[in-house]
């Protein structure tokens, strides 16, 4: 490909999802003038990446997984560069080597590049049939592939082989789940909580496996089977490996760049190379709960992280305040909520408060009256609140037992929690009626 | 941007404004209507909180900083250019739930039937809320003010 002239751009943002957009949009909240440049590899303008299963389903297409509008970009004035590989990083000169050939000079430099699949060495996994589930194209190639009655195996009972799953379901395949612990969502769920999935799964239909992984992939160009660990062979037209993602760090790795799992940020989400900053799926950002850097690959995470980076980049300090894996989760019908610790690691100084009746289950996880963790299956409403106050560290010493109280809400809180959370009645303000509302004087029984 | 905002010395907790909440949002707006013919029953938008003397309602504090727009995926939720008031696109919600945690005030619900997000719209086309008109100790104030709900810390 011919060289092309070098262009400039105040702002190079790689990754046209959740932080890139996060990253934009905050970036144009306080610099409306110098350019912003968003690369993406995907021809597609930014798409919501968990909306693949609806799109698979036939519920969504792609101008419905937009999580922007059509005019978004001309709008704020940010070019998008769609179906353009970065292939290569000259930190020191702050270039981008495009796969078209073209150069990108920047001054500030964000990586939302997001996430691989792990993809296990096995057998026959290079068989026409085989997918994974992370991208729009995956969820296309299997909307081409599939018919009615189609019989699938998705190796990986997480969030995304559940969220392809009842996809597949819904096209009316039959599906196979292969877990290779002893049950499904076992990140993200306790026993309980993930047992009630499981009997979820099986009600609609589907089987699942537990304790086994796919030790090959059977057929002749195309996929006839799977064999698992066990021996037994599971006949079936398509494979879709759903085991996990990995952070997309190949445009840094080698380089200055700090990288453990995931790039490395601080509390700025600045990686430790000067003006390059790292966000979402590809980073190691702060998790409140561990009081540390780990990969918390979920949405909210990627954008909120995508937004501090942005105002950080644009020269308005912001901290991220951190994140924990959270999520919530609503397949075959059953809405789950989930985040932090939802089993302790240890006995010493955890203590656990549930509850379970009517197919609904609460569970949250203490430490030092802390609120560590907390899984909410069917009666979800409340786990909003408890979620803020494990992301705001507030001791439940004085009020723990109401936790999983039935009336439990703001007004079990301390005073200054709850008036903080209502906000000040400005000063002067008027009712309705245009009258100073006026609190009654106490009148005593004496 | 404008909000609603609750006097909880004044508040009776008796609930009269989760009742014309409903009513607003109901396809009648008549209240008997309402509570007794229509099917599926709109849903409130506003809680009342009880805990011994103390109570007080809540509804969406149309934050500065809104987590669950953050935290919407599907670019459902949104601020209001104009108003700045955090408002909830039906078309493009999925009723993933995401926002209800992310929501620190516990002020969303889910519509199971429509399955989609149900939240404080601070009735459009009024120039009073339902609630704050209908809250019979004037304990609810509609107002213009500074901020609620922070996620940048300087
Ligand atoms: C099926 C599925 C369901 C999910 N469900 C949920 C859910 O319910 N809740 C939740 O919170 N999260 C969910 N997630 C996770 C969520 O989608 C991610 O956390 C989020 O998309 C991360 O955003 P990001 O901006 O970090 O990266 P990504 O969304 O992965 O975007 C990164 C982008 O950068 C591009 N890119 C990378 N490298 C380059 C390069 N060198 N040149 C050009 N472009 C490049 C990639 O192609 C990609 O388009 C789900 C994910 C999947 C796959």
């Amino acid at each position: 490909m011919g060289k092309k002239k070098a262009i400039r751009t105040e702002y190079l943002l790689i990754g046209n999802s959740a932080g890139g957009i996060g990253a934009a949009e905050a970036i144009r909240e306080v610099d409306k003038r110098n350019s912003i440049k968003i690369v993406s590899d995907e021809p597609y303008q930014a798409y919501s990446r968990p909306l693949i299963s609806k799109y698979l389903a036939g519920e969504r297409n792609v101008d419905e997984m937009l999580f922007r509008p059509a005019d978004f970009y001309s709008r704020n004035g940010i070019d998008h560069l769609l179906d353009r590989k970065v292939e290569h990083l000259s930190l020191d000169r702050r270039i981008a080597q495009l796969a078209s050939g073209e150069q990108i000079i920047w001054k500030k430099l964000l990586l939302a590049t997001g996430g691989v699949p792990i993809v296990p060495k096995m057998k026959g996994g290079d068989k026409e049939g085989v997918f994974t589930f992370l991208a729009l194209k995956d969820a296309i190639a299997i909307n081409a592939f599939i018919e009615d009655d189609s019989q699938a195996v998705v190796i990986g009972g997480g969030l995304i082989g559940i969220s392809v799953t009842e996809a597949l379901m819904k096209r009316k395949a039959g599906v196979t789940v292969v877990e290779m612990k002893d049950r499904v969502l076992n990140t993200i769920l306790d026993e309980t909580a993930s047992s009630i999935a499981e009997e979820a799964l099986r009600q609609a239909g589907v089987r699942v496996v537990t304790n086994q992984t796919v030790a090959e992939v059977t057929g002749g160009d195309r996929v006839d089977g799977v064999v698992l660990d066990n021996g037994e062979r599971i006949r079936c037209d398509l494979v879709v490996i759903a085991i996990g993602v990995l952070p997309r760090i190949e445009l840094v790795s080698g380089t200055d760049i700090k990288v453990n799992r995931g790039i490395v940020v601080d509390r700025c989400m600045s990686t430790n190379y000067p003006d390059v900053y790292a966000c979402g799926d590809a980073a190691e950002a702060y998790d409140f709960i561990y009081g540390a850097n780990r990969l918390t690959p979920i949405w909210p995470n990627a954008y909120i992280g995508g937004r501090v980076a942005g105002y950080n980049m644009a020269g308005v300090r912001a901290e991220y305040r951190g994140g924990t894996a959270m999520n919530s989760l609503n397949y075959f019908g059953l809405d789950i909520a989930t985040a932090g610790m939802v089993v302790p690691p240890d006995d010493r100084h955890w203590e656990v408060v549930s509850q379970r009746n009517n197919g609904a289950y609460q569970k949250i996880v203490l430490n030092d009256d802390l609120v560590m963790g907390m899984v909410f299956v069917k009666d979800i409403e409340k786990s909003g609140m408890i979620f803020s106050l494990m992301k705001d560290r507030v001791k439940v010493t004085n009020f723990r037992q109401a936790l999983l109280a039935d009336d439990f809400g703001l007004a079990y809180l301390p005073r200054e929690l709850w008036q903080e959370c209502l906000g000040t009645v400005p000063a002067g303000s008027t009712s309705a009626f245009g009258m100073p509302a006026k609190a009654e004087e106490p009148i005593s029984s004496e | 941007m404008k909000r609603v905002y609750v006097k909880e010395e004044a508040c009776m907790g008796c609930g009269l404004c989760r009742v014309y909440c409903l009513a607003e949002h109901s396809r009648t707006r008549d209240i008997i209507k309402a509570f007794k013919r229509e099917s599926p029953r709109s849903l409130p938008r506003i809680r009342v909180e009880r805990n011994g003397e103390v109570s007080f309602s809540l509804q969406c504090r149309h934050c500065d900083e809104p987590w669950c727009v953050y935290s919407c995926f599907t670019g459902a939720m949104y601020i209001d250019e104009v108003t700045g008031a955090v408002a909830v696109d039906a078309e493009k919600c999925i009723g993933c739930w995401t926002c209800i945690v992310a929501c620190p005030y516990g002020a969303l619900t889910r519509d199971r039937d429509r399955k989609v997000v149900a939240k404080c719209d601070l009735c459009p086309g009024n120039d009073v809320p339902a609630c704050v008109a209908n809250c019979p100790n004037e304990a609810l104030v509609f107002a213009e003010d500074g901020k609620a709900g922070q996620l940048v810390r300087n």
